[in-house]
Order: structure tokens, then sequence, then C-alpha cells
């Protein structure tokens, strides 16, 4: 019993000194991000065809994480390019990311489902609404061979001040300040909201919540490629409000106040100068327009209508200037192919949105 | 059982070891206060205060009703008067702090506790003056199943959670089964149960309040199992602990390896495990199996793990309790597997409705060939087993899946009793029997998982059709 004792001693101690020793180097060499890139995905089970994001993991088979090396890991984007592949990749919001939408209904997969000659669509977007985080999205994606680059965008993802307003930014603080001074954007790179890690955050126990959703990550894989889910589907949810408030304002401002400089032109710039030679579409993704009470004063809940139409003409001038592709299809969509919010489209909304991208697209890779 | 249960248990139980003349106070008071730490929060009003109150309650009736009334008397006064103490010390902790921390909830009102407290008082001393008659311990059986039966029935448990939600002044609207969710009664019922029947049988051992309540509420089995018997319990109990040094290794040991079980491997595998969510939006077959497989081997990691754990603490605290499982899915047959599977479950039946009711089978005025007795037994036992786990089509199921595999391989073994003989003479054939026999009884047990995972039949027979290439 004694030696039993002693031998038990002698595995903790050994297993506290190894235990120790992991925590440091981990804290000192950061290898989060490496972890990340262990993946089942591309490799046991099939890519994710959207980033993984999710408010209800057990339902979702998909979890929100921060780690942007295990989450592009798990996008089928990360698999080795087939013969002949022409890659679009598209990058916007919660919109091009399929919010209340199949895999299968996103407004990549209905392209792919089209079946344009060799082209192939990686839905890249990402929900939370700031052209910074789509910047961010691509300068990721562009490490994947892209050939083409669609940016969707709307007014409530540029205002400068919620530029930093994503906790994929925030907890990315080294990657968002890289992009800030390499691009000179106009964002604060010693915003508070940015997130640094503690030391402490980097070990193994300061760290396990974040390891622990790698892991679940990689178990969540097996559940997406058995059931093709991704996200839950409520049955039932609460459309976009078609009464709306008597209200002018746009994030406090009032008409005729918004200027260029309100508006993260610079994030779009950077996103241009960034994708350098690759083509790079940039879209005013549709939406909502009510037809209730005070729609003459606003289209939806987030915009009034002076603000919108504001934004609207400074974008294309902007665009016109800086020699960018740009597609304004803000009213393609009627307001009955909204789901549950005044950007959310519905799978027949997002097939009006397809085919008029395909057709972009087409006219752009093979010119006809 | 969270890592802080097991944490404070663990420092109880080494106390409880380290301490042997305080061991039964501290045993008794710990598992007194551990059923209403551990019991989860309850929406009707002050109901997660009163069935920790009515676990430990019914234990002291059905000890005055069982113990011999000999002497002990004031020790056991005392010891009566303590948990009395012990409720009432829970209950104004109401007055501590704004948030509770020892009850899920803020325990009721001071006077209610007392007016409890003076019930459950009178209540006790009744049972005390009762004489043991066999009809009145049948009697308290019965009420103790009746409960039981509510609590596993849903449209029982609606209805009962509906009269609790009024009584506590709360709209019935809303009654659902889970609202009485009584921690570890289940467990409670089995040991009391136990005690009641071993005293009609004049087998119980004397033992006083003190002891009685270490062995129900005990705090590492408390919630679930394994059920030890209560002689076995007391004799450790009154034993005299080995030195903590000498007890610290092995428990360690069994809790890490606890801990591993259930909180790697099991909480792992639950992602991956067949339910009632994922059955029908799997779309194919080999998939279906890996979720199968994923499930199986959770829910022996989960078990095992708590039994681990409870064994651990148990061996710091000088109790050596029961095994639960013994390799199971490493069984050559069923009749193996339900020897090695939840064993002290099984055990319980076994003695308190298999074995009685072959017994009376086999003595009866009419004569009922050995078959029909064999399997009239299994699968009466295997349908309680099942519905002990809840009253639903699914475990009656899962039971009688069980019950006729039992008889099939009891028939078979009597039938190749002599085949098999033969075999020992040659290992090859003899290892390749063995490996199929495991293979197929894995099986077997793993495709029963079906019924048991799924809350209906449909559910469970689209799943069957899918694992068999069907579409479902």
């Amino acid at each position: 019993m004694a030696e039993r004792g002693r031998f038990i001693r002698n595995v903790v101690i050994k297993g506290l000194i190894l235990f120790a020793a992991a925590n440091a180097l981990l804290a000192a060499v950061d290898l989060l991000p490496l972890f990340g890139r262990i993946s089942v995905y591309n490799r046991i089970v099939p890519g994710r065809v959207r980033l993984p994001y999710g408010d209800d993991p057990a339902a979702d088979y998909s979890l929100s994480l921060y780690n942007l090396e295990a989450m592009f890991a798990s996008h089928e984007i990360d698999a080795p390019r087939a013969e002949g592949e022409f890659r679009v990749v598209l990058i916007g919001d919660s919109a091009t990311w399929g919010f209340l939408l199949e895999p299968e209904e996103t407004l990549a997969a209905q392209i792919n489902r089209r079946g344009a000659a060799g082209i192939r669509i990686y839905n890249l977007g990402y929900p939370t609404m700031t052209l910074t985080k789509d910047l961010l999205m691509l300068d990721r994606a562009l490490r994947r061979q892209v050939d083409l680059i669609v940016w969707l965008v709307t007014l409530e993802s540029m205002p400068q001040a919620r530029q930093l307003e994503s906790p994929i930014l925030q907890n990315n603080a080294g990657e968002v300040r890289r992009l800030i001074a390499a691009y000179g954007l106009a964002s604060d790179p010693e915003d508070p909201r940015l997130v640094d890690p503690a030391w402490w955050d980097r070990t193994l126990v300061g760290g396990r919540r974040d390891l622990a959703d790698l892991v679940r990550l990689q178990m969540y894989g097996f559940l997406w490629a058995a059931t093709g889910v991704d996200q839950s589907i409520p049955a039932d949810f609460d459309r976009p409000l078609r009464d709306l408030e008597a209200d002018e304002s746009f994030h406090g401002l009032l008409p005729p106040e918004l200027r260029e400089a309100d508006l993260a032109f610079d994030v779009l710039a950077a996103g241009r100068a960034m994708a350098g030679s690759i083509p790079l579409l940039i879209v005013n993704e549709p939406i909502y327009v009510s037809d209730g009470l005070n729609s003459g004063i606003r289209y939806n809940f987030f915009y009034p209508r002076w603000a919108y139409d504001r934004y609207r003409a400074m974008l294309a001038e902007w665009c016109r200037q800086n020699g960018a592709a740009f597609y304004d299809w803000w009213d393609l969509v009627p307001p009955q192919e909204f789901s549950n919010s005044a950007i959310h489209r519905t799978p027949e909304g997002e097939a009006m949105l397809a085919g008029r991208l395909e057709a972009e697209l087409i006219r752009e890779i093979y010119g006809r | 059982m969270t890592l802080t249960h097991i944490l404070v248990f663990a420092a109880v139980s080494l106390a409880a070891g380290a301490i042997p003349r305080a061991r039964k106070w501290i045993l008794c008071a710990a598992g007194i206060l551990a059923v209403y730490w551990m019991q989860p929060a309850l929406p009707v009003r002050n109901l997660d205060f009163w069935l920790p109150t009515g676990s430990v309650g019914l234990a002291a009736c059905v000890w005055a009703l069982t113990a011999g009334k000999g002497g002990g008397r004031r020790e056991n006064a005392a010891a009566a008067a303590v948990v009395a103490a012990a409720i009432l010390a829970v209950a104004l902790t109401r007055y501590v702090a704004a948030d509770p921390f020892l009850t899920p909830s803020r325990p009721p009102q001071t006077e209610w506790v007392l007016i409890a407290l003076l019930a459950a008082g009178a209540l006790f001393a009744s049972a005390w003056m009762i004489p043991a008659r066999r009809w009145i311990l049948a009697a308290a059986v019965a009420a103790i199943l009746a409960l039981f039966i509510i609590l596993k029935t849903d449209s029982l448990a609606q209805a009962a959670a509906g009269f609790l939600r009024r009584a506590a002044g709360q709209s019935a609207e809303f009654a659902s089964p889970l609202d009485i969710r009584w921690l570890g009664f289940s467990y409670i019922a089995f040991r009391l149960i136990h005690t009641l029947r071993d005293r009609m049988t004049g087998r119980l051992p004397e033992c006083d309040l003190r002891e009685f309540l270490a062995y129900i509420v005990f705090p590492p089995a408390v919630a679930a199992g394994p059920i030890d018997r209560i002689e076995r319990f007391l004799k450790d109990l009154r034993a005299a602990p080995a030195p903590i040094a000498e007890l610290f290794p092995p428990g360690a040991e069994r809790i890490a390896a606890g801990i591993f079980k259930k909180f790697v491997l099991a909480d792992g595998l639950a992602v991956l495990a067949l339910s009632a969510a994922n059955a029908d939006q799997i779309a194919a077959g080999p998939w279906t199996w890996f979720f199968l497989y994923a499930y199986a081997l959770r829910i022996y990691f989960d078990f095992a793990g708590y039994t681990d754990i409870a064994v651990g603490l148990g061996r710091w605290a000088g109790v050596t309790l029961p095994e639960n499982f013994n390799r199971p899915y490493l069984q050559p047959n069923l009749t193996a597997f339900w020897n090695s599977w939840h064993m002290t479950l099984a055990q319980w039946f076994r003695s308190y409705f298999f074995n009685p009711l072959t017994r009376a089978l086999r003595t009866g005025s009419r004569r009922v060939p050995m078959g029909l007795i064999i399997l009239a037994g299994q699968l009466a036992t295997m349908a309680l087993i099942g519905l002990w786990h809840g009253v639903s089509w699914n475990f009656l199921l899962w039971g009688c899946w069980h019950g006729f595999g039992l008889f099939v391989h009891n028939r078979w073994s009597e039938w190749s009793k002599a085949r098999v003989a033969n075999l020992e003479s040659r290992p090859l054939a003899k290892k390749t029997y063995t490996a199929v026999g495991t293979l197929a009884t894995f099986h077997f047990v793993v495709l029963g998982w079906v019924w048991f995972a799924l809350p209906s039949v449909a559910n469970s027979a689209r799943v069957f059709l899918r694992l068999f290439g069907a579409s479902g």
C-alpha cells in the first residue's frame, strides 16, 4: 500500500509539473491559433458552407468563437481548390451569411445550384454589421486563392462609430490593429473595446473556454456532416416592423447631417487595396421598404429615408470616383420576401438576388 | 453532481474518514444538507425546499417504523432533535443572505417550516409507537411505490404539479412533470423499500437514527447510487476506518477516473450521442450507427463515472460502496451483461422481485413449465426496470427487449451447454465463440438503447429502419 501511495504521489507531482509547463508554453507562444488549424473539417467531415456561428450550439450544431484560424479551417474554402474552379467569395453581414435560411437556401448556395460553368461561390458572410469585420474576413479569404470578391454592404455596416462593434473584432485586437495600421483606417487602435488577452488568458487554465470551443467545433462537425444542419431555424419569428416610429434620426444624426466622413469609406478603400488585382464587386444589398405607418419618414426600422437616400448617393459617387464595380439593388426584393428584419431575406427573396448576381458574375467573368 | 459538489463531498468524506468518532454525525448531517444543496430549482413555490425535507422526513419515519423499540432512546431522541435543528437551520438561511446558497431558491417562511416540523414530529412519533406489523410495513412500501409511480408517470406528475401549483397559489396552467424533479428520490425509495422489506422478513439489522439517515442520504451515493445494502453499509460505518493515508490513494484514483469518465468522455460524447433532437435529422444509416455507438458509450461513461466518484468518495469516508459496473460491454452474453451493468439495481430487483416471483410461480398450486417461469420472471423484472426510468412505452419496450433477450440467452445456454463444453479443448474455437458472443451482445444492447434514448415508439421505429438501410 505504501508503494502504491508513493506511485500515486509521483504521478501527481509529475502531472503537476507537466501541467505547469504546458500552461507556461501555451502562454509564451500563444498556440491557440495553431490549435485552430487542427481540424476534422475538409478531412474527416465536409467543410461547412458558412462560417461557424450559433447562439444555441446544442440546436445549431455550430457555435460562435473568436479563433479565426479555426473558423476558416472549418469552412469549405479551406479544402484544396478544384481543377478549373473559379473562386468567388461573398463577404457581408448576417444577410449574406443566411440568417434563418437553411444552408442550401443561402445566396451562395442558390448561385452554386444554378451551376454557372466553373464558378464556385463561397459564403464568407458573418453576422454583425460592420465593414471592418468584413475586411477581417476578406483578409483571411485572400490567403485561399480567391478569383473574385463580392462585398455586400448596407448603411448599417458603415457608420464609423459602429466599426469595432463586433465581438469577433474585439477579441482579435491584434489582427484589427494590424489592419488599421496597414490601411490607415480611421478606427482608433487604442479603442477600449479591443481586448488584449492577458497572460493568464493565454494559459491552458485561463484559455480553457477557448480550447473547449475548439473541441466542440470539431464535435459539431460530425453533426453537421450527418444532418446538414448548421443553424436551428424557429418555426415562427417576428416579421420586420411595418409600422414605424416617426423618427428621423440615424445613429444620433439628423437631416441633412450625414457626411462622407461619418461612414467607413476608408474601410471600403482598404478592401479594394487588399484585393489588389482581384476584381471586387460592391453590392448595396436589398432592404425592406415598408409601406406602413410613417413609411414616408423611414424605409424600415434601421433607416430614415433621408439618411439612406444620402448614403446611396454617396456610395454610388464614391464607387464612380474610385472606379469600383457597383450594383445598387436596394429595392430588388419586395417587402414580403424579408424574414425577420429589414435585411434578412426569405429563400424566395434570396433567389431573386441570386439571379441578378449570377448574371453579373457571368458578365464579369466571361464578358457576356 | 457538479465538480463543486465533488470537491465539497471530498472534504466531507476526508473529514469523516479522519475523525472516526464524529463520522456518523458528519455523514448524517452532510447527507441532510446535501439533499437540499443538490436539489434542482423548481418553478413551484418552495417545492425545492419541501422535497428534500420530504426525503429526510420519509427516511426518519421509515426508521421509526422499522427500528427495534429497545435501547438508545436518548441517543435517538438527540439525533431526531439534531435532524430537526438541521432542517430549521437550512430554513433560517433565508435571513442570512439575499441569494440562497444552500437551497436552490429562498426557503419558505419560518412559521411554515415550524408547522411542517411539528407535523413531521407527530408522524415520526406515531411511526415509533405503532408496532411494526407486516401489513403496516407493506402499506409503507405501497405508499412509497405510489409516490414513485406518480413521479415517473408524466400524466400523474403533471396532475400532481397542477395540484401543488394551486396549493402554492400559482396558476396550474403551466404545470409540467418537470415541476417535481425530486433529487435522488429513486435511490432513496430503493433503500427505504429494501429496509422495509428486510424488516418484514426479519433480516433488517438494528441501527440508530443517525446510522439509518447516513445510509439513506449518504452524500456520494444519494443522487445516482450505487444502492448499497444496509447491513453491509453498517458494517463499514461501525468499523474503525483505515488511516486516511491508506484510504487516500485508492479513493483519489477512483475519483480521478470517475471525473475523467463523466466530465471528459461522457460530456464530450453527449454532443455526438443519438437524441430526440438529432434522430430525425440524421439522413444516413452509417451516421445513425455512429451516433448510436456514441450514445452507448456516453451512457456507460456517465453512469460508470458517477459510480467511480461515489466509490472513491465513499472510500475516503471509510465506506466501501458496492461496484456498479464491471466492463459491461465486454461481456460474452446478455446475462453476463446484466451481471455487470448497474449491478446494484439489477441485484435489488433480483432480490425483491425476480426471486420472490419465480419462487411463487414454482411453488404455486398450479404447475407452471420452467421455461414459462423464466420468461415471466425475466420479462416482468426487466419491464419493471424499464418503467423505473419512467412510465412510457419506450422504457417498457426497452425493458421487454432485454427481458426477451435474457430469456433467449437462458434457453440458448441450456441448449448449447454440452456443445460449448466441447470447446474447452479447442482454444481458438472457444475464443471465436466468446468474441462472436461479445460482439452480438454489445450490438443487442446498443440496439436496445434506441428505445431508451428516444421519446416515442415512432421515433425509435424510424431509427431502426434507417439503421438497417430502409428509409425512415
